[in-house]
């Protein structure tokens, strides 16, 4: 059951298009991932599906309705999140001010999700007191997403989640994300490091030049040897 | 909103001092235009330094006012007695204080950071400082009091005062490379308040440096030759004849003419100005500022040296500024340093007037300040014009003492509200001025 | 011993404690701009006058309430009519936000742009002010003047310096810290105060976060309000109020502001004080002092004044301009829009 999808979206930042009929979708508790060469238009494709993007055509669904007209404040309240590439902390805010920040919108008790939260990254709960923008490269990341979890959205977004950070922190990061998916909420996410991502990934996306050129299971796009030899390097 | 063509403007313009002239006093008329054409001065180095470049400057009461001191410096007799009493050690400790800098500068440049680095700067300007205080103080305490109540400072150097125009220019352009130096590396609001401190540095020693402009004392003897004084022409029996003929008492006469002359001398200086900005503006050159200014990190990438052109454009538009400052204080026949301290009139105006008439069009920027300054100046004699109008207000004014008192007294203070209004109805809905840049 | 008591005394009452009660009023001054260049990220060329028109109102009210006979004992009636200055004041804030300023904000208007509006909002605040309260000086304290005068002081102890306390100076202090510890406690524990911090840190992730922008921006404006009114309300109590006067104080307070770091509120705090010693210890003839410290033969024959009391403002730019130079966005890391 498909829960959120950005269908034919065309639209860009100004009188020339970026998005082409292009396609996104991602099923309840599962991971998309969108993949594609520098350029090919997946961050901008996330931000279209986010409402931070003015489409000319196609629409937006999550759950069954039509959030095509939202602004981005509106489908967070809506139970979507979004973690953007960079400048995705609060730096001269605390660890925990930033997870209570992610919560702003929410006057129940936050205490249960924070704790959710350092369960899943406890590195974060040690620093809690800290600026957040003492931490390490990797430590922000998981600061990040710790914000966008504390709303309990539905669907989380991460615009490449992975960027700048060493390889074992990518890893860790990877095994965090799944485990999120476990809980039940979907993932869509824009990645650089296409193999790493599609191996975790139960639907992919590869993107060229703001269109969807091929659309397949994270398994199947492995296997396809076009897809190997043009975008995961043989 | 469809746009008046700028002749169409500067032909309203033309009939509001025209009227001005008919309703109240052609001498009026003449008073405001000259002011006009000064600010209007004024309005066109701004224009150079925001217009072209977009640089902040907020600091141009400084600059005006060293225009000012220009002519106090170079018009003034030359005063034998303060030579022999201290000006020679004041220009010493000014070489001095400088050297001090400048040596401070390269100990900065040179040393590695750190502790010795930190003391040998303190101890270099610190001990600087006293030396320096110790030649300075004691000069200028000897010129000071040398008959106090009529000069009580160094003096000029007797030259003409049209020199002074000159002069004032090289002052501000001296200055100005001296602000530029330490602030434009500077972002955004910070060289704004950093330009403006230094404006303000600059008045609070000529307020209170009296050895060289009298302070509070203020200087009038300055000079206004090519053009005539009133009395003499008063006296002057063919000019008497011809106010005779002309069916005109002559002391009118003799201020309108006088002021024609102020209004012929400006004009002059004016077009100048203006024919090389606009030369300038599509030259090469201009074309170069215009695409830093849009785009400082494209230009740069591009090969262009942006420090260096802002460097530039700063020092030029403060020159210009400068000799606006110069004719402002031969128009007047006074040099008061007390008067620049109020930002609102010689900084933040003259942002309004450049804002009104289009950022980046020099035309604009002369409309902008012709008709911001015929605003200020008319609601100077606002409260007079209520005060012997009274019974033209409604009763509720005219009735009751008090109130009637109070509108008088506040008139003149309408024209702020009004600029400020006409400011932001500008900025709202026309951003880019009477006359846009093309 | 004794003499170096005296110079002690001397020196706190020439040059520390009015430093510290100037510094206070600097501090509040300087945190209304600083929020305001925080959240909307420009420097509010209004905010002298701003505090001009809270004092003018707050002035007025007190003379309203002197004119019931209404009074608050020993301290200043304008402590009692403070709260409705700061009321009309941010009024008048939201009202000019509502006509001017969010307009720009909506049409996401360079930050220079918004400096040139605050220009034009300065000149019709002047001019406001002006109207509603005339160009003339204003005294307005009443109450006890002194908290300890001079000549008690040297009674009570015996020393030849006496140290005047006024009740301006204590009301300014005391003030001034209720008022920061408030603010802070605001900023820091307050789930509002938070949504401020965060929109001034990263704008666009408050707003992913779900913070409505134009409720972090109201809160603003109420808090400079508060400040304001209150920081001209305490720089009269203790000097007196002239529209002027205050319009140059804007001057001082963008020092303070720029030399803490603009955007930092703490940064406005050290600036305030750093500007206000500064100001203080440049222009105090240090004579006095150093007679009663250095031997009689050294003692100094001249007023061992660094520089006129006339270059007051000159020496607050000054320090502005020497901090730029070695730290370009202020000592404690400002912001640059």
């Amino acid at each position: 059951m498909t829960f959120l999808i950005g269908e034919k979206m065309t639209g860009g930042y100004g009188p020339v298009d970026i998005l082409h009929d292009c396609t996104l979708a991602v099923d309840k508790g599962q991971i998309a991932v969108i993949v594609g060469p520098n350029g090919a238009g997946k961050s901008t494709a996330m931000k279209a599906v986010f409402g931070m993007l003015k489409l000319r055509g196609g629409q937006v669904r999550l759950d069954g309705e039509d959030i095509t007209a939202l602004s981005p404040q509106d489908r967070v309240a809506k139970g979507m999140a979004f973690v953007p590439q960079t400048h995705n902390i609060f730096t001269s805010m605390t660890v925990e001010e930033n997870l209570e920040m992610g919560a702003y919108l929410r006057r129940d008790d936050i205490k249960g999700t924070m704790e959710q939260v350092y369960h899943l990254f406890p590195i974060l709960k040690q620093k809690r007191r800290q600026p957040a923008g003492e931490l390490s490269g990797g430590q922000r990341q998981q600061v990040a997403v710790g914000r966008a979890l504390m709303t309990q959205p539905k669907v989380l977004m991460l615009d490449e989640p992975t960027a700048g950070v060493s390889p074992i922190v990518m890893d860790e990061l990877f095994d965090r994300i799944i485990e999120v998916a476990r809980t039940g909420i979907s993932i869509l996410m824009v990645e650089q490091n296409a193999r790493q991502a599609l191996n975790i990934a139960d639907m992919g996306y590869v993107l060229v030049q703001g269109a969807n050129r091929y659309t397949d299971t994270g398994e199947a796009l492995m296997a396809d040897p076009d897809v190997r030899k043009t975008f995961l390097g043989g | 909103m469809k746009k008046l063509p700028p002749v169409a403007l500067f032909g309203i313009v033309g009939l509001a001092f025209i009227l001005v002239g008919l309703l109240q006093s052609w001498t009026l008329a003449i008073t405001i235009l000259n002011d006009g054409l000064i600010v209007a001065i004024m309005a066109l180095g701004v224009n150079m330094q925001w217009g072209y470049a977009g640089l902040f400057n907020i600091g141009v009461a400084g600059f005006f006012a060293l225009g000012g001191l220009a002519v106090a410096l170079v018009s003034q007799p030359v005063d034998p007695a303060a030579w022999a009493a201290g000006t020679p050690r004041i220009l010493m400790a000014l070489v001095f204080g400088a050297a001090v800098i400048w040596a401070g500068v390269q100990t900065y440049n040179r040393m590695a950071a750190g502790r010795l680095r930190t003391l040998a700067m303190l101890v270099l300007l610190v001990g600087g400082f006293f030396l320096f205080r110790a030649i300075y103080d004691s000069a200028a305490n000897a010129v000071e009091a040398l008959t106090p109540a009529a000069t009580g400072n160094i003096g000029g150097l007797g030259l003409p005062v049209v020199l002074s125009w000159l002069v004032g220019g090289l002052l501000a352009a001296v200055a100005a490379w001296g602000v530029a130096k330490t602030a434009l590396g500077l972002r955004s609001d910070y060289l704004a308040i950093a330009t403006l401190g230094i404006g303000q540095i600059l008045i609070a020693v000529m307020k209170n440096e009296d050895w060289l402009d009298r302070g509070v004392k203020n200087i009038t003897n300055v000079g206004r030759w090519p053009v005539p004084y009133e009395v003499d022409l008063q006296q002057n029996a063919a000019f008497i004849a011809r106010a005779k003929a002309w069916g005109m008492d002559p002391q009118t006469l003799s201020t309108i003419w006088v002021g024609l002359c102020f209004t012929a001398l400006f004009t002059v200086v004016l077009l100048v100005l203006l024919v090389l900005m606009e030369l300038a503006l599509k030259s090469p050159w201009g074309r170069m500022m215009r695409a830093i200014r849009d785009n400082e990190i494209a230009a740069e990438a591009m090969g262009k040296d942006v420090k260096r052109r802002h460097l530039q454009i700063f020092v030029l538009g403060s020159a210009v500024i400068g000799v606006a400052g110069a004719m402002f204080v031969m128009l007047h026949g006074l040099l008061a340093p007390t008067s620049y301290d109020d930002p609102l009139r010689y900084t933040f105006l003259i942002w309004a007037m450049v804002i009104l008439g289009g950022s980046g069009n020099n035309w604009g920027s002369v409309l902008g300040a012709l008709i911001i300054m015929l605003m200020w100046d008319e609601a100077e004699g606002m409260g007079q014009f209520l005060a012997s109008h009274l019974d033209m207000l409604p009763s509720v004014i005219s009735g009751n003492a008090a109130v009637s008192k109070w509108v008088v007294d506040n008139a003149v203070y309408t024209r702020l509200p009004v600029i400020g209004l006409v400011l932001l109805l500008v900025l709202r809905f026309s951003p880019r001025g009477l006359i846009p840049e093309k | 011993m004794v003499d170096f008591l005296n110079a002690i005394v001397a020196l706190l009452n020439y040059v520390i404690v009015p430093a510290t009660s100037y510094g206070a009023q600097l501090a509040l001054g300087a945190l209304g701009v600083t929020l305001i260049y925080g959240i909307l990220r420009f420097s509010n060329f209004a905010h002298g006058d701003t505090m001009a028109f809270g004092t003018a109102i707050t002035i007025l009210v007190t003379w309203l309430f002197q004119s019931w006979g209404i009074g608050f004992g020993p301290l200043p009636t304008a402590l009692l009519a403070l709260p409705f200055g700061i009321a009309v004041t941010a009024l008048l804030l939201l009202g000019t936000d509502r006509m001017v300023y969010r307009f720009y904000r909506r049409q996401k208007a360079a930050p220079v742009i918004l400096v040139i509006v605050s220009m034009g909002v300065m000149f019709i605040m002047n001019g406001l002010v002006r109207f509603v309260i005339g160009v003339q000086e204003q005294n307005f304290a009443d109450g006890a003047r002194f908290v300890i005068t001079a000549t008690q002081f040297r009674n009570l102890t015996g020393l030849d310096e006496g140290l005047a306390v006024r009740t301006s100076t204590v009301i300014t202090v005391v003030t001034a810290v209720i008022v920061v510890a408030a603010l802070f406690w605001f900023l820091n524990k307050t789930r509002s105060g938070k949504s401020m911090r965060a929109f001034s840190d990263n704008e666009d992730l408050a707003l992913l976060s779900g913070i409505n922008p134009e409720r972090v921006v109201m809160i603003t404006w109420l808090l400079v309000a508060a400040l304001a009114t209150t920081a001209g309300v305490l720089y009269g109590l203790d000097k007196s109020f002239k529209p002027f006067t205050y319009y140059q104080l804007l001057l001082p307070i963008f020092a303070s502001a720029v030399v803490g770091g603009l955007g930092n509120p703490v940064g406005a705090i050290l600036g305030g004080f750093v500007v206000a010693f500064s100001e203080v210890t440049f222009t105090y003839a240090w004579k006095k002092v150093l007679t009663y410290l250095l031997p009689a033969s050294l003692a100094p024959d001249s007023l061992v004044q660094l520089l006129s009391t006339d270059y007051k403002f000159a020496v607050s730019f000054a320090i502005l301009v020497v901090v730029l130079l070695f730290k370009p966005t202020g000592l404690l890391k400002g912001k640059s829009v």
